[in-house]
Order: structure tokens, then C-alpha cells, then sequence
């Protein structure tokens, strides 16, 4: 679950205040809004990115306001990937693992078991420079499922993709998200994709957020 | 098709302007080292050049050239490093003046910066605060015979004084191009911002930080100013080419300052020739 709670948060000159918002466990919100309203600034005080202000964010049953972003276990998928250009794929999915003290056969069969989910075997001795932004964006969510994380934010993954290559990876982040049991927030510019894959949408106007269910009404 | 034709005309005087306003920079640096050879080649035999780098003093001038180039520019990274990464990721009050005092050694007659080494070392700290210049102190901790002024150290902190000026710049530039979401992605994988820094944004700035190696080396060799003040130009003791240059032309001996001279330019263009094969070679070998 993630639970936010009056957040108030700065970026220079920008400010929020007053946020709140929830999304249930294994449940996957997008937020949506016109560019610069603040939908990233909230994304990043999320991950830890951006120092709170004001507020509460919980994850399940954890606050984890005042935590550094190593230790809230978000999986973060920024836009257009943000692969490191020095590693090969095989890397970038063993990256967490690593870091997060796996046993190097807990590393290697997570990332086989991760490449084969996400259809990179053959990708695995490759370095991100020309891959297509598709095998981005699946070697970018990879990195961030590794560690099996509890919640995952991805801050408009889809918006580089071409449409047949959009609708692929619409399709495998929903079931990736769903079969794992995580809880998912997505920032999207496009209400097709959001309501192919959300069962919340949250519109960001004015700094004021207004809530959907996709199935409902406006609820709040 | 005209209006074709009309534009291929602009592009074509656009090159033509391009490429003669740059190339007349590119024809000075030619004509410097062809008016060079020319000198040379007509009034130095190939024995006057051969006895000259079996010349004692010049052997040691390019072997202190070498290291203390290489001990500088080692320096200006590890200092340039965390310079550039802070002036590029964060925000902090006084960050202009900062950024502006660390270019004064750029923009100061190199004379200035040799002479505020001078008083820096010899000067300072005031008498007043008792504890003896920075000179002193040097002395009362490595021995009587130990110190900076007109000794090698002195050759070494004069070019690191400019040379890492020109590395903090680079490697500035070089953070600014790396996306910092790259090591904000680390640190959601559980990386401290240290863990983060070494493992994703060093490798990253490799191609930055070679050039800033680089820049700061060539440099180095061709610092002068700062080395004739504070560090004198002692044959055999703090002699380097750029400063033999200047014993050559100040003894009346021309000949032997073109030879050093073509010596220096032989030895800067073997560094950025090799530097930039092995960089290109390590871009390779990293990106692909």
C-alpha cells in the first residue's frame, strides 16, 4: 500500500502542499496532469528523491517520511530508462541484488529468472548503447524488480515507445505488477494508457488531486 | 529548384565562412611549428640535436617535466573530481563566488599566481599567530634540508595551481552531461550516495575524467610563469623544458631553445596522441 498524507514538498520556486492520496496494496495508481503541475516532484518525494516539507508517506505499514531512498525498497523506473551506460544488462539486473548483499547464486538466478519474464536472454551480454527503447525500458524495469520490491513508481516509462511497442510493455508491466502482488504508481500524459493499466487515476490540477477509480465515478 | 539552388549557395558560403574563420586559427598553430622545423632544420645539424638530449642537464629537464607533469595532473583528478561533482549536483549559498574563485587561476598573469605562492609559502601564516611560515613548518617536519620554495615541490604546486583549475572545469562539464537520475536509481537499490557515486557516476565520467587528466598534464608542461617565481629555474635542481626554453633564449642561444621547444611539441603531441587512442579504445570497451 502506499499512503500519502498532507505532503507538502518544494522544487525551487514550486511548491505542493496538502497532498494526500492512496493506493491499496497490489493495487496501480496513475497520476496524471499537464506537464510542470508536479507529478514527478511527487513521484520523487515518494522514492526519496525530494526532501518532504510537510506530510506523511507510508508503504504498507512503515512511515517512511524521513528514510533515505536505500532504505524505502521502491523499485524506480524514470523515464526513457536511465540505464547506466557502462554496464551490460546482465549488470544492471544483478545491480540491486548486489548492492543488497544477495549470494551470487541467489544473484544469478534471480536475474535469469527475471530475463526470462521479461524476454532479454539475448540481451544479457549487450550494453544499453543501441538498444531499441522498448529492450530499454524492459532491462530498466528489470533493474527495478530485482530486488523484489513491495511498491514500484515509473515516471512515464511508456512515453518514447512506438505503439505496438507500447502496447507490449503495457501489457507485460501489468502482469509483471499483478503477478508479483506490488503496488504501482505510474505518471502518464495518456489517458489511453492509463486506463489500460490503472485501477485508480489520479489528475493533478492546480496542486489539487482529484481521484478515479476506472471503473467509477470521480470519488473525491 | 531556385529557391534549391539559393539555398545550396547560403550553405555553401556558410561552410566557406566556417571553415576560413576556423582555419586561420588552425594555419597559426601550423605556422608556429613549421616556422619552428624551418629554424631549426637550417641552422641546427642533426649532431647539435643529438648532443642535446644527451646533454645532462636536458635529460633532467625532461625527466622532471615528465613526473612532475604527471604527479600534477594526478593531483588536479583527485581534486577535480569531487570539485566538479559538488559544483554540478548541488545547489549552496555562495556557490557563484565559488565557482568564480576557482577560475582566478585562469584568468590571472601567471607571474601573479608565482608571486602569491611566494608570499603564500614564505608569508604566511602572519608572524603574529607564532607558529613560523608555511615553509617553516614544512622544514620543522620533513628536516633542515626538506622545503618548497625554489625545490621541486615548489615546480609541482606551481602547475597543479593552474592545471587544476582547468580539470575542475572539465570535470563540471562532465557531471553536468551525466543525468543525475542515473545515481538517484542506484540509491533506490539500496546505495548510499557514496556507494552510488563510486559504482555508477565515476565509471561514467571515465571520457571526463581522462580529458581532465589530459588537460591538466599539457598543462602542466606548458606552465612557466608560476615556476620561474617560485620555484626559480635551478639547472639540474628545477629545471623544466619550458623553463630551459627560457635559460636557452635568455644565454643568446636560440638554436638550443627551438630544439627544446620541438622537444616539447614531440613530447605533447606522443601524450594526446596516446591518451586519446587508449581513451577511444576504453570508450569502446565500456560502451559497447
Amino acid at each position: 500500500m502506499i499512503s500519502v498524507h498532507n505532503l507538502g514538498v518544494r522544487a525551487g520556486d514550486f511548491r505542493l502542499d496538502g497532498i494526500s492520496f492512496e493506493i491499496p496494496a497490489g493495487g496501480y495508481g496513475v497520476l496524471m496532469g499537464k506537464t510542470g503541475c508536479g507529478k514527478t516532484t511527487i513521484l520523487e518525494a515518494i522514492c526519496g528523491l525530494k526532501q518532504v516539507t510537510g506530510g506523511t508517506i507510508r508503504l504498507g505499514d512503515r512511515d517512511v517520511t524521513e528514510l533515505p531512498a536505500s532504505r524505502r525498497g521502491i523499485g524506480f523506473v524514470p523515464q526513457d530508462g536511465t540505464l547506466f551506460s557502462t554496464m551490460t544488462v546482465r549488470q544492471h539486473l544483478a545491480f540491486g541484488p548486489k548492492v543488497q548483499g544477495w549470494s551470487k547464486s541467489e544473484i544469478e538466478k534471480r536475474v535469469d529468472e527475471l530475463a526470462g519474464e521479461l524476454g532479454i536472454e539475448s540481451l544479457l551480454k549487450r550494453k544499453p548503447f543501441g538498444l531499441s527503447g522498448g529492450e530499454r525500458q524492459r532491462v530498466s524495469l528489470g533493474r527495478a524488480l530485482a530486488v523484489k520490491p513491495r511498491v514500484i513508481c515509473l515516471d512515464e516509462p511508456l512515453s518514447a515507445l512506438d505503439e505496438d511497442t507500447h502496447a507490449e510493455m503495457t501489457a507485460l508491466i501489468k502482469r509483471l505488477v499483478s503477478e508479483n502482488g506490488i503496488t504501482a504508481l505510474h505518471i502518464t500524459h495518456s489517458r489511453k494508457e492509463a486506463e489500460a493499466i490503472a485501477d485508480r487515476i489520479f489528475f493533478l490540477e492546480q496542486g489539487k488531486l482529484r481521484v478515479f477509480s476506472t471503473s467509477e465515478k470521480e470519488t473525491t | 529548384m531556385k529557391r534549391t539552388l539559393h539555398q545550396g549557395g547560403t550553405d555553401l558560403l556558410f561552410f566557406a565562412a566556417l571553415v576560413s574563420l576556423g582555419g586561420i586559427y588552425l594555419l597559426l598553430i601550423v605556422g608556429m611549428l613549421v616556422a619552428d622545423v624551418h629554424y631549426a632544420g637550417t641552422n641546427v645539424s642533426g649532431r647539435e640535436f643529438a648532443d642535446l638530449l644527451k646533454n645532462e642537464n636536458i635529460r633532467y629537464s625532461v625527466w622532471l617535466t615528465l613526473v612532475s607533469c604527471t604527479i600534477s595532473a594526478l593531483l588536479s583528478i583527485v581534486v577535480a573530481v569531487p570539485a566538479g561533482y559538488l559544483l554540478s549536483r548541488y545547489a549552496f549559498r555562495g556557490k557563484v563566488l565559488i565557482d568564480a574563485v576557482l577560475d582566478i587561476p585562469i584568468v590571472l598573469p601567471p607571474l601573479v599566481v608565482g608571486l602569491s605562492l611566494l608570499i603564500l609559502f614564505n608569508k604566511m601564516p602572519p608572524e603574529s599567530w607564532g607558529m613560523g611560515t608555511f615553509e617553516e613548518m614544512v622544514r620543522r617536519v620533513f628536516g633542515e634540508n626538506a622545503g618548497v620554495t625554489y625545490k621541486i615541490p615548489a615546480v609541482i604546486i606551481a602547475q597543479f595551481s593552474v592545471s587544476c583549475a582547468f580539470a575542475v572545469r572539465t570535470m563540471r562539464n562532465t557531471f553536468d552531461q551525466i543525468s543525475p537520475r542515473t545515481e538517484q536509481v542506484a540509491r533506490t537499490l539500496g546505495c548510499s550516495r557514496a556507494r552510488a557515486f563510486f559504482s555508477v557516476v565515476v565509471p561514467e565520467s571515465w571520457r571526463g575524467i581522462s580529458t581532465a587528466g589530459t588537460l591538466a598534464w599539457t598543462r602542466a608542461m606548458g606552465e612557466f610563469g608560476p615556476i620561474l617565481v617560485f620555484a626559480s629555474t635551478i639547472r639540474g635542481r628545477t629545471e623544466v623544458l619550458s623553463s630551459t626554453v627560457f635559460l636557452e633564449i635568455s644565454i643568446g642561444n636560440l638554436e638550443g631553445a627551438v630544439m627544446v621547444s620541438l622537444l616539447m611539441v614531440t613530447i605533447a603531441i606522443v601524450v594526446l596522441v596516446a591518451v586519446r587512442a587508449w581513451d577511444k579504445n576504453q570508450q569502446h570497451r565500456i560502451l559497447i
